[in-house]
């Protein structure tokens, strides 16, 4: 993984002059409507962002013209679906900088490729007295396949806290890791307070314990880049629809070595070499995992997803979302009264406050009679919810597409909330 | 905003930033949990019933101002109104908020249950509905299943 160098020299600030928002918005229909009387400031992309014009089309396009199932029919149709198909593999592949195209899984989302990894390699790499780590910061979904495995095998959880700033405290990791660790289960980025965690020292540590690592790169993916072979992880996972893309589909990275050894998720047509009632042979990865007919159109379209912020430039993107949550940052603390969650040194751009006398439900009403569109409530991570001790926060995360403007339409909408409530 | 302030009465405001009834009973003979795992919130609602009429009623937990005042304006209302009372304005609550059709029950306290009319702003938001109606559920499953003074029940609205 290469953290991107987010304070511009004078060449990168060049390129980031060169980051028309203005013309990035226009590729977003969705953007340009009122809600209750305002222009809509769309603050909750780390839940689910926008698509873009491209991704919309592509869709489109796989439906009006280039639509069959694919690895099928020996006819023109599907062999161009399977082609676009193995060219979104592809995409996916150079995106995560994965050694091969075998190596990507084609998933619902980072939930499922979660659960297939908890449930295959799981179930074959852990026993009664083993130990599974996990981090404070985990989102629901990397912590609940883990408990279901935990409770199938025996297996004991143990999980890595976090300081006050939301930084996962490194010593106590160390102290956790064991001969029994056999799998640590990681976010690249917190979805509730942004933190990004030093993901190469957790997989170097944890490598070194003889442990495997899965990252949850659902908020990580969408604002670094990202490179596997580089990070060393043995699984990643991303779920399409945060990064610009359509829902239902997202993708698994798997070492091919790892996937190789491991038995099928899930049964049915396509993972198959051969069935007999006597016996059956499993296809060779990553068909193995890819059980049923896939969310054709909707890879094509996260392609086109992936297409279209690697054509704005990831590095471009990030130093765009930082300026943001600088702003945001230091905008929102000049305002009394409120109560900032997560201040992690490396942080992606997403800002977690709670405004004293206000419980984030009603500020999140508030702020959506504003036109501001921002998550409250647990952002289901609710152990990092416990460790500050709230029920839950008032979440602004910033993609692509939002402005400075935005950023005051925001601050508007803190002191409308005030208001009522202060 | 109009609509906004339809929602956040200032008598909601009050009953969410200072709710009456806060706080255990010394003996109650019912009890009941309730949890609303979307947003977090927590009640718990105390009730002291003898001879089928509610005596007192109390609450504890953390919520939002709707699920707050909701629930500090329901203890008010409860005390001194029979079990049968109760339920049925538990119904009219329920259609209140919703804005669901439904029989207009002859045996109501229209006075007490006119308090309430300040909550029906909800129903122009359906996301929280549950806030306003959280604290009913727990009401009605404290009588359920602690009628007999025992065990405590526990409620969710997913």
């Amino acid at each position: 993984m290469t953290l991107l160098d987010t304070t511009p020299g004078a060449a990168a600030a060049d390129r980031l002059n060169s980051l028309d928002v203005e013309a990035v918005r226009r590729d977003f229909p969705i953007l340009h409507q009122e809600v209750h009387g305002h222009p809509l400031v769309f603050l909750d992309s780390a839940a689910s962002a926008q698509k873009p014009r491209q991704v919309i089309d592509a869709i489109s396009h796989c439906y009006e013209a280039e639509y069959a199932n694919i690895h099928r029919g020996v006819y023109h149709l599907s062999e161009r679906a399977t082609t676009n198909f193995e060219a979104a593999r592809a995409t996916v592949q150079k995106f995560l900088g994965a050694k091969e195209t075998r190596e990507i899984v084609f998933v619902r989302g980072g939930t499922e490729g979660i659960n297939l990894v908890a449930s295959s390699y799981g179930g074959m790499a852990v026993q009664e007295g083993d130990e599974i780590v996990l981090s404070t910061l985990e989102h629901h979904a990397n912590i609940v396949p883990w408990q279901l495995l935990a409770e199938r095998t025996g297996a004991r959880i143990r999980v890595i806290p976090v300081n006050d700033a939301g930084e996962l405290i490194m010593e106590e990791y160390e102290k956790l890791l064991g001969p029994r660790t056999r799998i640590v289960a990681v976010t690249h980025a917190s979805n509730a307070l942004g933190t990004i965690t030093p993901i190469e020292e957790i997989i170097r540590l944890a490598h070194a314990a003889g442990a495997k690592v899965l990252v949850d790169g659902c908020q990580g993916a969408v604002h670094m880049e990202v490179d596997v072979q580089a990070m060393d992880c043995d699984f990643y996972v991303f779920s399409g629809h945060k990064l610009y893309g359509p829902s239902g589909i997202g993708a698994l990275y798997g070492k091919a070595e790892l996937l190789e050894a491991m038995p099928p998720y899930q049964g049915g047509g396509e993972m198959i070499s051969r069935v007999t009632f006597e016996k059956t042979t499993y296809a060779d990865i990553p068909a193995r995992f890819e059980a049923g007919t896939p969310a054709i159109a909707d890879a094509i379209g996260l392609q086109a997803a992936i297409d279209y912020v690697t054509g704005l430039g990831l590095d471009r993107i990030a130093a765009h979302e930082h300026e943001l949550l600088v702003r945001a940052t230091e905008r929102l603390g000049e305002i009394d009264g409120l109560t900032f969650y997560g201040q992690a040194k490396d942080k992606a751009s997403i800002v977690s406050f709670l405004i004293d006398g206000c419980h984030p439900h009603d500020a999140g009403t508030v702020f959506d009679h504003e036109g501001v569109s921002v998550r409250a409530g647990h952002h289901c991570a609710q152990p990092v919810m416990d460790r500050f001790d709230v029920s839950g926060t008032v979440r602004a995360s910033f993609g692509l597409y939002n402005t400075l403007d935005e950023i005051e339409a925001l601050a508007r909408a803190v002191e409308k909330a005030k208001e009522m409530f202060g | 905003m109009s609509d906004l302030r339809e929602l956040y009465q200032e008598v909601i405001l009050d009953h969410g930033k200072s709710p009456r009834n806060f706080g255990r009973l010394a003996a109650p003979t019912c009890e009941a949990h309730g949890n609303n795992p979307l947003c977090g919130d927590q009640v718990t609602v105390y009730l002291t019933v003898a001879d089928g009429v509610v005596q007192d009623a109390a609450f504890e937990g953390r919520g939002c101002a709707i699920s707050m005042a909701s629930t500090s304006m329901m203890t008010e209302i409860l005390k001194g109104k029979t079990i049968a009372e109760v339920e049925t304005m538990f119904r009219r609550f329920h259609q209140l908020v919703t804005g669901e059709d439904g029989d207009d029950a002859a045996d109501l306290d229209e006075d007490s249950f006119e308090k309430l009319i300040v909550l029906s702003g909800v129903r122009e938001f359906p996301m929280r509905v549950k806030c306003a109606t959280l604290a009913w559920h727990t009401m009605s499953a404290a009588l359920k299943n602690g009628g007999d003074g025992a065990a405590a029940g526990e409620v969710t609205t997913e």
